[in-house]
């Protein structure tokens, strides 16, 4: 980030500990333990798209980025975020373009960190989700490629040639086979992470820990995702009750990536509101969005549609909930 | 129309400048589609493939050259008060023109165009042309004019379609570029796709300028330098 001409106000100032490095640093070391469970369940794999897309995102902040905001860490998330939204068979080339096109695109473009309207992890995602669906939805099952070593899928794919088809176990994720087959998964499963599905979004329970952390620093608002877990869980309870061919509200909560986005990615500071009833509205916001895709939309998952469209909302949210000078009287806005 | 009459300044050229000026300025100084942001709908809409370009850019030219023609030829008899409506009426005879040929000849391409054929009646740039220039010079130049502006709008849409197709299909006019191992972006294919190729060309044509001024101006000063050390 460029120095903003920022203004500073009248003394006193009072000194916090917190800079951005500390933050985002932070965040990477909470995210670690989900890229090692990530790795137990889909072996090197693992480890190999999450080390593309970061180093993708971490190379082009070095390369377009203004000097000396590699430090700050954002990148890094950026990458690690994103390779963790992504399918352990995933040709290593694509993780590469999606940790390009989201630091470029998603960040730089708009001016770096700070400035960027949208996730740039979740753009990066989105943009691989458009330009490659088939590799995008090929989901190995964890931990039934015989040996941990085995790659879960054509990783080395040589650059703009499609994965060849390796012989490893794939199925549809949880949410894709309640959608198109009515066949639940057990929640235990869900809740630990035993389940298909991206690399950061099969164990439920450790992504809580890890971001329940943040929270208990501060590092993240706990409003936002409280208000996206009260949301999903009355919504798909209801319709459950109405009817039950709809999943119900664990289901919901567990599978897919609504924990990781939940947790992560609506939290992200740039791009979620500053105000506390604003967080309310955006997490609220997102969570419907998430029920609607899920159940009336084409699509299976909607996570990541649903905090995208949402950060396109938050300088609404943020002018319609800015709080009252204390002891001012509203004005009339000028007609 | 507001748009349209802001740009008519912009886009006329002096009376005494060189016919070689009339037709060169549309493909590139004021290129309808890379300056003035004008036809953007077709530009993004059917811009999927090369093919699908080429014929949306041809049948654009024709509408645009004939137009330009009839509306020169006859300027002089259309009242002011009246002159957008009679202007579309020419246009929209020429599209029809324009149509049933596309539909004779290249079925498919037609089919895959839609609407966007019978869309060619609102194209701004053909308005616009009419309004800015045609209305008010002479026939030669009037063709001219018109010829440049049709080969500038081409020559955008042939950018875009070469761009998407090639990244979104691995093909060029339908002939496999990369062999069958390529696997396709397909996003560029898709509307999304089109924003941001749009995008890209428009960032290349500002920076190719930004260049140029720079280097332009560091010419100035040199020479400026050079003068002073002279005197």
């Amino acid at each position: 980030m460029s120095a903003p001409s920022l203004l500073v106000s009248a003394s006193p100032h009072l000194g916090a500990g917190d800079s951005t490095p500390t933050i985002m640093w932070n965040v990477v070391a909470s995210l670690l333990p989900i890229v090692a469970v990530a790795a137990w369940f889909f072996g090197p794999s693992a480890l190999l798209v999450t080390a593309a897309a970061t180093a993708a995102a971490v190379a082009t902040e070095r390369v377009l980025g203004h000097r000396g905001t590699l430090g700050d860490g954002s990148a890094v998330i950026t990458g690690l975020l994103l390779g963790l939204t992504l399918p352990a068979g995933l040709p290593l080339w694509m993780a590469v373009v999606g940790g390009v096109f989201g630091i470029a695109i998603g960040k730089l473009l708009f001016g770096g960190l700070g400035q960027n309207v949208f996730n740039p992890a979740l753009l990066g995602r989105a943009f691989l989700q458009a330009s490659f669906p088939v590799a995008m939805t090929t989901w190995p099952v964890p931990a039934a490629a015989g040996t941990w070593w085995a790659l879960r899928g054509d990783n080395f794919a040589f650059p703009f040639t499609s994965p060849r088809v390796v012989d490893a176990l794939t199925s549809a994720s949880p949410l894709g086979r309640m959608k198109f087959e009515q066949q639940p998964t057990a929640l235990l499963d869900l809740v630990l992470g035993t389940t298909t599905g991206s690399l950061g979004e099969t164990s439920g329970l450790l992504i809580l820990l890890c971001g329940g952390y943040l929270a208990l620093r501060n590092y993240l608002n706990w409003r936002i995702p409280a208000s996206i877990f009260a949301t999903v869980a009355v919504l798909a309870g209801g319709l459950h009750q109405l009817d039950p061919r709809y999943p119900g509200a664990l289901f919901m909560l567990f599978s897919g990536g609504l924990m990781l986005g939940a947790m992560y990615m609506a939290t992200d500071l740039v791009t979620s509101p500053v105000t506390n009833r604003g967080c309310w509205v955006f997490g609220a916001g997102v969570g419907l969005l998430v029920v609607v895709i899920r159940i009336w939309g084409g699509l299976a998952e909607g996570v990541m549609y649903a905090i995208l469209i949402m950060n396109a909302l938050v300088p609404y949210l943020n002018r319609w909930t800015q709080p009252r000078v204390f002891g001012a009287r509203p004005v009339e806005p000028a007609t | 129309m507001a748009e349209l009459s802001c740009h008519a300044s912009m886009m006329t050229t002096s009376k005494d400048a060189p016919p070689r000026e009339d037709l060169a300025k549309g493909l590139w100084r004021q290129n309808p589609v890379l300056v003035h942001l004008l036809g953007l709908c077709p530009t993004l809409a059917v811009t999927n493939s090369v093919a699908n370009s080429v014929v949306m850019g041809v049948a654009t030219f024709f509408v645009l050259v004939g137009s330009s023609f009839l509306v020169s030829t006859v300027r002089r008899w259309i009242p002011n008060e009246i002159r957008i409506a009679s202007y579309i009426l020419i246009i929209a005879t020429f599209v029809t023109v324009a149509e049933f040929g596309l539909q004779a000849l290249v079925p498919d391409i037609y089919k895959a165009l839609g609407p966007f054929v019978a869309l060619i009646v609102v194209n701004c740039i053909i308005l616009g042309r009419q309004e800015a220039f045609a209305g008010r010079n002479p026939v030669g130049r009037s063709v001219l004019d018109a010829v440049g502006m049709g080969a500038g709008f081409m020559l955008a849409l042939l950018i875009m379609g070469s761009v998407r197709e090639v990244l979104g299909s691995g093909t060029f006019l339908s002939v496999s570029l990369f062999g069958p191992r390529y696997e396709p972006w397909v996003i560029f294919v898709l509307p999304p796709g089109g924003f941001f190729t749009l995008a890209f060309v428009l960032l290349a044509v500002a920076w190719h300028k930004q260049r140029q001024t720079a280097r332009a101006r560091a010419r100035a000063t040199d020479e400026a330098v050079l003068v002073e050390r002279v005197a």
